[in-house]
């Protein structure tokens, strides 16, 4: 038994791994047992959890009953909650909906080009990442406001008599989530289209397909992979999102994020908040899997 | 059908941008007539246009000029998918996410036709291909040669006026070629719709070919029967690619009658029957087949040339002699090994006499 610890190919093996285990255990894994923890018991006064601690399941409860709790007043909505956490899937799905819409014609595009143009425009996709979000966020708040870029423009040429509202509603945070999550549908759907045979285009065609049909019989069914990863690359993120939905939605759009947020800030109710983040990840978790289980075998390959 | 040419190219003109930015003609000014039920060949080495000529008949590709006809009608505002075209591709082109049937029957699909009537066609057509019970596989669970067939009948269970073929067999090994090139040329007959064959491999074009036109930097430099391109040839790359052929260049004596003789510089003069006429003085080509060439056996009223063997190649059936003659002309005689004596006809250094009719050359002139 020693012996096969002190083979040099172990060590070497261990030696490399664990830098990144141990970082992965102690800054993921482990707090997301401490969140657990957390979630099961009950609130201290002033923020944070009471000492020692009381456990409770209560905090799962007021997720579907909004008033159970000593604050509810008479007008109170026991759906708040889950009505946010169904809202904010929706507006995932619409994001999400718009990357992979928007994302696709252009990655075919950049697929397309001459193997030099594709490594150029590739960089094009890829360097807004080089921008802090936060920042390209409030930018993008400048071009979108009622006296902004977009509506002057519109406005000067006569295109529209009164300012769109596109800032602080849900249209707002919705854009700002399809600019910022774009490139993580194309880079994806590119790769797979890349990979993609022309020729069974022309196959299709040659068998009487016209072009929109050999698209959907043969060309999305083949990129599949490659918009299933978009999929969970943007939807993922984009549900749990709170900087853009604040920013964008100037706090009259809330999403699970910036309800979670919120419990951790001025609502200083951590296990509530805490067991919200449990919920969606088991959500998501729960939806990644069930698409991967039925999907193809290409599919599940894809991430 | 109205027309008895299932497919016409009009002087067709297709060129290309190179990557340097200059023009280039992969086809310049064809024209071609494949009669209906013909199993027609275009045969030439890669860039030679054959595979861009297909691809303007099953409507990939636009002609920059001329027209292409098919049974009659123009083709050129005709979308490759509304073409009465199939084709075999190169890679086959199957499709990978679908199984067996779903790729034989797509095109089945695409016309509408109804799922127990297509079903029950695709099985006729795995039948036809000796495939039978394959429906449920996937393309990438066949073999090379498999996926050949199921390509074949993906294409013939349209029942297409002309079928369009791509090197189909290039990347099958040799011994299931040779199979598939019978099977092939077989079950056009039994079908009876008019192929179209792309093909680099002179062999394949002769073995199967009604008749085969032969292109070489985007012309179609001869276009017959396969006896007519190997007996006679018009041009020297006709000559050099089919078979092999020995050339020997000479100047044109005199012409008596059908007879015209052709001095070859050093080594002797040549008598060759051709019904053409030359002008005294003409830089020729005389071509002739090893095949056609004796040794040591003269032939009365022939021509008997007198040379020296430089090497001797045994391959089994035949042994290839290497001659050279007096005037720096060179041949390559193939004598067939019958007997043993045949075998023994001549060594490495011998002097010999190469001999052959006055009809087994031709007079070449380009």
């Amino acid at each position: 038994m020693m012996k096969f610890f002190r083979g040099s190919k172990i060590r070497q093996l261990l030696g490399l791994i664990s830098p990144g285990a141990l970082w992965i255990l102690i800054f993921f894994n482990l707090p997301l047992l401490i969140m657990l923890f957390i979630s099961f018991v009950e609130r201290g006064r002033a923020g944070g959890i009471q000492i020692p601690p009381v456990y409770t399941i209560s905090n799962y409860r007021l997720l579907f009953d909004a008033c159970a709790t000593e604050f509810a007043g008479p007008a109170c909505n026991p759906w708040l909650y889950l009505g946010i956490f169904g809202h904010s899937v929706r507006i995932a799905v619409v994001v999400t909906f718009w990357c992979i819409l928007v994302g696709y014609p252009l990655a075919y595009f950049i697929a397309k080009q001459k193997p030099i143009w594709r490594d150029a425009l590739m960089i094009l996709v890829i360097i807004p990442f080089w921008t802090n979000f936060l920042v390209r966020t409030y930018a993008l708040k400048q071009v979108l406001a009622t006296e902004g870029l977009l509506n002057s423009l519109l406005m000067n040429l006569h295109l529209i008599m009164q300012p769109l509202e596109l800032l602080f509603n849900e249209s707002g945070v919705v854009i700002g989530l399809v600019y910022g999550y774009l490139p993580f549908a194309i880079l994806p759907m590119y790769t797979s289209i890349e990979k993609f045979d022309h020729s069974l285009m022309e196959a299709a065609a040659d068998l009487g397909a016209p072009p929109r049909r050999a698209f959907w019989r043969v060309m999305l069914p083949m990129t599949m992979p490659g918009v299933v990863a978009a999929f969970v690359l943007v939807f993922v993120p984009v549900v749990g999102a709170f900087i853009t939905p604040d920013i964008m939605g100037g706090g009259k759009v809330e999403m699970i994020g910036t309800l979670i947020n919120r419990q951790f800030g001025v609502a200083r109710n951590w296990p509530f908040g805490s067991a919200m983040s449990m919920v969606l990840m088991l959500v998501v978790l729960i939806g990644v899997v069930a698409y991967f289980r039925s999907g193809t075998e290409e599919t599940r390959s894809a991430i | 059908m109205a027309n008895e040419f299932a497919v016409e190219m009009q002087d067709v003109l297709k060129q290309f941008v190179t990557p340097e930015g200059g023009l280039l003609s992969a086809v310049d000014h064809v024209t071609m007539q494949i009669k209906d039920g013909e199993f027609f060949s275009l045969l030439g080495p890669s860039g030679c246009g054959k595979t861009t000529s297909l691809r303007m008949i099953a409507g990939f590709e636009l002609p920059t000029e001329g027209n292409i006809l098919i049974h009659g009608k123009e083709m050129s505002q005709v979308s490759a998918h509304q073409r009465p075209v199939n084709t075999v591709f190169q890679q086959y082109a199957l499709f990978p996410h679908m199984t067996v049937a779903q790729n034989i029957g797509f095109g089945l699909e695409m016309k509408g036709v109804g799922k127990a009537e297509r079903s029950k066609r695709v099985a006729e057509a795995l039948e036809m291909v000796r495939l039978p019970g394959m429906e449920m596989r996937r393309a990438k669970q066949l073999s090379g040669g498999q996926q050949q067939r199921i390509a074949l009948a993906r294409a013939l269970v349209n029942k297409p006026e002309v079928l369009l073929l791509d090197e189909p067999l290039g990347a099958l090994d040799l011994k299931l070629r040779k199979e598939m090139q019978l099977e092939l040329k077989n079950l056009q007959r039994e079908v009876g719709i008019t192929f179209i064959y792309v093909t680099h491999d002179q062999e394949e074009a002769l073995t199967m070919s009604d008749r085969i036109a032969v292109m070489n930097k985007g012309e179609a430099l001869q276009i017959g029967k396969p006896e007519e391109i190997y007996e006679r040839p018009e041009n020297r790359f006709v000559a050099d690619f089919i078979g092999e052929t020995n050339f020997l260049d000479g100047v044109v004596k005199g012409q008596n009658g059908n007879v015209v003789e052709i001095d070859l510089p050093g080594t002797d003069v040549l008598h060759v029957e051709s019904s053409r006429k030359f002008t005294n003085g003409q830089q020729v080509s005389v071509a002739v087949r090893p095949e056609k060439l004796r040794l040591n056996n003269k032939i009365e009223g022939g021509n008997n040339l007198k040379g020296h063997v430089e090497d001797v190649i045994y391959i089994g059936t035949d042994t290839h002699y290497g001659v050279r003659f007096p005037g720096g002309h060179r041949t390559r005689v193939r004598e067939q090994n019958v007997s043993q004596a045949q075998k023994e006809i001549a060594k490495l250094d011998d002097d010999v006499t190469v001999s052959f009719t006055l009809t087994a050359p031709r007079i070449l002139t380009e």
